[in-house]
């Protein structure tokens, strides 16, 4: 009973993660200045991230969990690379 | 392998709770970069997923494996302190180039240079805006 819980939480927290996803590509697409655009994709690789390690507990591999730890690393990298790219015109001075 | 089946109620209910609790905090922190009005509010909405959600998804991954494994499986907490410990370091660094960007966009304009009202909207800040 309560394992059958489990695997309908599982799927519904799949879903509103999935919703999350949607609104950081909604904000992606929708701008309006490029700012934006970048919090967007920042929301959307930590949701992403979150997204993996549900699916990591689904599946039961110890795989995700790296998967999800290498994307929480590019995430950030990129963010900042844009952001320093926003400040400057260019990423390393 | 799928482990569920093996795994007893309350570790289960704890998941599930963690689990539901996580995702939906993302989801509320993710309407709040869609609804809120400009950048400067925009930019605290997503930190609730970036903290309170992974907190609590990666809880309730450390229950289920720590249960399933019967031996304690803790490295999800790698990822909760890089979230804890990029995630400022990223925004403050953006909504600095975002300040620089409308201050620049300001004394181009011709307007008083000072500083930019958090809450003002500025020009490309309209709803259907071009991009800046």
């Amino acid at each position: 009973m309560s394992q059958l819980m489990l695997t309908y939480s599982l799927l519904v927290a799949q879903v509103l993660l999935g919703l999350a996803i949607g609104c950081g590509a909604l904000r992606i697409f929708l701008g309006p200045r490029v700012q934006d655009r970048v919090l967007g994709f920042d929301t959307l690789s930590v949701n992403a991230m979150l997204l993996l390690l549900t699916v990591g507990i689904r599946t039961g591999e110890a795989l995700y969990f790296e998967a999800a730890l290498a994307m929480a690393l590019f995430g950030f990298v990129g963010t900042a690379a844009l952001a320093k790219f926003l400040l400057r015109g260019e990423v390393i001075e | 392998m799928n482990g569920i089946q093996h795994l007893p109620p309350w570790a289960a209910v704890l998941t599930a709770v963690f689990l539901l609790t996580g995702a939906a905090v993302t989801l509320i922190g993710s309407l709040g970069l869609l609804r809120l009005g400009t950048f400067y509010e925009r930019v605290h909405a997503p930190t609730l997923g970036t903290t309170l959600g992974t907190v609590f998804i990666a809880a309730a991954s450390m229950v289920y494996f720590s249960v399933l494994q019967t031996r304690p499986v803790l490295h999800e907490i790698l990822i909760i302190v890089l979230g804890i410990v990029t995630t400022p370091i990223a925004l403050t660094v953006l909504v600095g180039a975002a300040h620089f960007r409308d201050t620049a966009e300001r004394a181009q304009l011709g307007k008083p240079a000072g500083r930019v009202q958090p809450h003002a909207r500025v020009p490309g800040d309209a709803p259907t805006g071009k991009a800046g």
